[in-house]
């Protein structure tokens, strides 16, 4: 015997999957969507991304550096954090406020509460209400093709019509990332390739959702109008949200029938603040109920915590 | 047919290809042997021999120290050198037999007393197989006339033969079943024989394709046994989830296999029954699967219990590059790290595993980022995640409420972790701590 070798408890392997690498596929899931958004919108749109994700990882880490705790920047967590923010900005708005966001998302909402796993919120999106709050103008005005110009839904709601084709495809106004359906659907489809994501949450939340809107469509007499479900769909960042932002890890359910009631109570909210007899546009929609269901959380696992295999089981007498 | 299984579980890389075609070798010792006077669940068993005496292979050295134990026989032949404390793969030192090998293997006359299995009563097979110092070979090490005694024996409905072999790398049980499934088929009859009213079943994961079909077609006709083939997942040769696969009845941490009408054997364990009824051979060795990527030729050994692990891993050649980081007996997932290679093969050893790298050091845990994928896997259906928090902050309250106690330690949460969380070590260690505060 030369040596002692070394020792530990079991399990001695491990699987390949990191922290660092699911956070790079969710990275790569949003490339689709942040491309289509500087096609869109162009160059200020390009700046603003960059804008997000560098200030977010700057703040993580000299909060980290000051605060002389471990610095956990090379997860990158805070790059999805920067990059969903961004996403969920109009372009025109002041490369300052998204600064501003940014610091918000990751100081106040993820940080303080211990950091990455253990903020209640969502960052991304907390910041989004945040600024909206703050800066409701310029949160609210989205440009196309330099024209300021309404949100598909926004037009829905006023009784116009709109071009359900080119908002999957996304060349209309609206936030970065929100506009391209198709963009996000091949991010979330890459996600469910990969396993990052479970599909009960997104499949649960849209699912739900055009029921409602559904029968709201026939309860309203426009039949099933189904230019009008799906440019629903399609709008208001539904997408981006019950792809990217439902299916945040930390702040959803961590059980597979919590997951489920999650996404149904997202697509019933979602549907209540878009609703017509809500006055606002709540262009916003998504955002508050997926910052309503992170809230709900904790109870939610509380109710769906899993039964342990073979409890109540009878012995055979 | 839809393949038998559970909820839950992984898939890690076997590493079965290294030693799967690998006919088992026989390996006789040439060093001292040491027999650990526990290596069963249960009192140790208590010497019958003192320095200095003469011994015979097959000779009983140590009886059993109560009904719930286990006799010690010697391997080999030779003069015991010492009594004393002696250290083991669990990592703790414990009293043991040593014996000086004096290379002839002189045996005790086996078949003196062996008759007709046929013609031997419950209690004679029983006694058979306590005198042959049989336990469960899979790791636990309960003492099969214990198991085989159960309350109701009218009221055992499967004698389930574990073949899942689901730990990575374990190839022991596999060359078992292809080399000798006569004595495998002979085990189980004679158990069936103790319970009139159970069913027989041989349950092998359908990554050993060869052992389903041998099997398969050295049982046709038996109207008692059957083969079921399990799908190819860990941990599907876990005891609870076994019995849910093959039967679909949950037994849970209160209560023992008996309780829902099942007893499960490992296979070893099995041809262990079948040696020591018909051929009057008492427990003295084992196959053990040597093998992982340090290790120059990858073999399963027929070894004697008591031969030392180091110069077993000698005999495969050792390590002819870099020097292993981490040595495991038994399998990656559940088996225990070495400090030192110079221990014995006991009763419960079924593989020495080398690994040139250790996966477990390589990363350092962060924070939970609460993905789920422990509970997803978790076979035993509990939120490892949030047992493991409860764990470090102390709260056993909870931890019990929250049915902390239904964990296997099976591993796998630990294994998907993202995050690289020891939770399943956490876990285990207050499980620990519990059940011993219980026993005071």
């Amino acid at each position: 015997m030369t040596e002692l070798k070394k020792i530990s408890s079991s399990p001695h392997v491990r699987h390949e999957d990191s922290t660092t690498g699911i956070m790079l596929d969710v990275i790569i899931a949003l490339l689709p969507a942040a491309i289509m958004g500087i096609y869109n919108f162009g160059i200020s749109a390009f700046i603003l991304i960059l804008v997000c994700i560098a200030s977010c990882v700057a703040s993580e880490w000299a909060f980290q550096y000051f605060m002389k705790r471990r610095v956990t920047i090379s997860d990158c967590s805070a790059i999805v954090t920067g990059l969903l923010l961004a996403l969920n900005l109009p372009a025109s708005l002041p490369w300052w406020m998204a600064v501003l966001g940014s610091v918000f998302a990751i100081v106040l909402v993820k940080q303080l509460f211990g950091g990455i796993g253990q903020n209640f919120m969502n960052p991304a999106l907390a910041a989004r209400c945040f600024l909206l709050l703050s800066f409701a103008k310029p949160m609210t005005t989205f440009v196309y093709d330099a024209v300021t110009t309404a949100t598909p839904l926004a037009v829905l709601k006023a009784g116009g019509q709109v071009d359900v084709l080119r908002m999957f495809m996304g060349s209309t106004a609206g936030t970065i990332g929100e506009t391209s359906a198709a963009a996000l659907l091949i991010g979330g489809a890459y996600l469910l390739f990969r396993r990052v994501i479970d599909i009960r949450i997104p499949a649960a939340y849209i699912g739900t959702f055009t029921i409602c809107i559904a029968i709201y469509a026939m309860a309203s007499g426009r039949g099933l109008d189904i230019a009008f479900i799906t440019a629903h769909l399609c709008g208001g960042g539904l997408m981006l949200g019950a792809i990217f932002m439902a299916t945040d890890y930390v702040t959803s359910p961590i059980t597979a029938k919590g997951r489920l009631i999650y996404g149904v109570l997202l697509g019933l909210l979602t549907f209540i603040l878009r609703s017509p007899w809500n006055p606002a546009t709540a262009a916003e929609g998504v955002s508050y109920s997926i910052l309503c269901g992170n809230l709900l959380v904790p109870v939610i696992e509380r109710f769906t915590a899993p039964k342990a295999f073979g409890k109540g089981a009878e012995k055979h007498e | 047919m839809r393949l038998l299984t559970f909820q839950g579980g992984i898939h890690p890389y076997e590493g079965k290809e290294l030693t799967m075609e690998k006919p088992i070798e026989i390996y006789l010792p040439k060093g001292d042997m040491v027999y650990p006077l526990s290596q069963h669940i249960g009192a140790p068993a208590k010497p019958l021999v003192k320095k200095g005496d003469s011994v015979l292979a097959g000779q009983r050295i140590a009886e059993a120290g109560g009904f719930v134990s286990a006799h010690i026989h010697a391997s080999v032949s030779g003069t015991v050198k010492a009594i004393e404390p002696r250290l083991t793969a669990g990592g703790n030192k414990v009293n043991s037999i040593v014996i000086e090998n004096d290379g002839k293997f002189d045996t005790v006359d086996f078949e003196a007393n062996v008759k007709p299995w046929e013609e031997l009563s419950r209690e004679e097979i029983l006694a058979l197989i306590q005198d042959a110092g049989i336990v469960g070979m899979g790791g636990a090490g309960f003492p099969t006339h214990v198991k085989l005694s159960p309350k109701h024996v009218d009221q055992i409905d499967y004698i389930i033969v574990n073949g899942s072999e689901c730990e990575p790398y374990l190839t022991s049980d596999y060359r078992r079943m292809l080399e000798e499934p006569e004595k495998l088929i002979q085990g189980l009859t004679i158990v069936l024989k103790l319970f009139p009213n159970a069913s027989g079943i041989i349950a092998i994961e359908d990554n050993k394709p060869k052992a389903l079909k041998l099997l398969k077609e050295k049982t046709e006709g038996m109207e008692r046994i059957t083969v079921h083939s399990m799908k190819t997942k860990y941990p599907e040769g876990a005891e609870r989830q076994l019995i849910y696969a093959n039967t679909g009845r949950y037994i849970n941490s209160s209560m023992l296999p008996a309780d829902a009408g099942c007893i499960v054997h490992n296979v070893d364990t099995v041809v262990a029954i079948c040696e020591a009824v018909c051929y009057g051979i008492p427990l003295i060795d084992r196959i053990v699967t040597v093998t992982g990527d340090a290790v120059a030729n990858p073999v399963n050994y027929k070894v004697l219990l008591g031969t030392n692990m180091q110069e077993l891993i000698d005999a495969t050649g050792g390590f002819p590059g870099k020097e292993p980081e981490k040595i495991v007996a038994g399998g990656p997932m559940m088996g225990k790290a070495l400090f030192s290679t110079d221990v014995p093969i006991v009763k419960g050893s079924s593989a020495i595993l080398c690994m040139l790298e250790d996966e477990a050091a390589m990363y350092e845990p962060s924070n939970c980022i609460r993905c789920g994928r422990c509970v997803a896997v978790c076979p035993g259906r509990v939120n490892p995640s949030r047992l493991a928090k409860l764990a470090e902050h102390g709260k056993l309250e909870d931890f019990v409420n929250e049915d902390g106690m239904e964990c296997c330690e099976c591993g796998c949460c630990s294994y998907v972790c993202p995050a690289k969380r020891h939770l399943t070590q956490t876990i285990a260690a207050t499980r620990k701590s519990i059940l011993a505060n219980r026993k005071k």
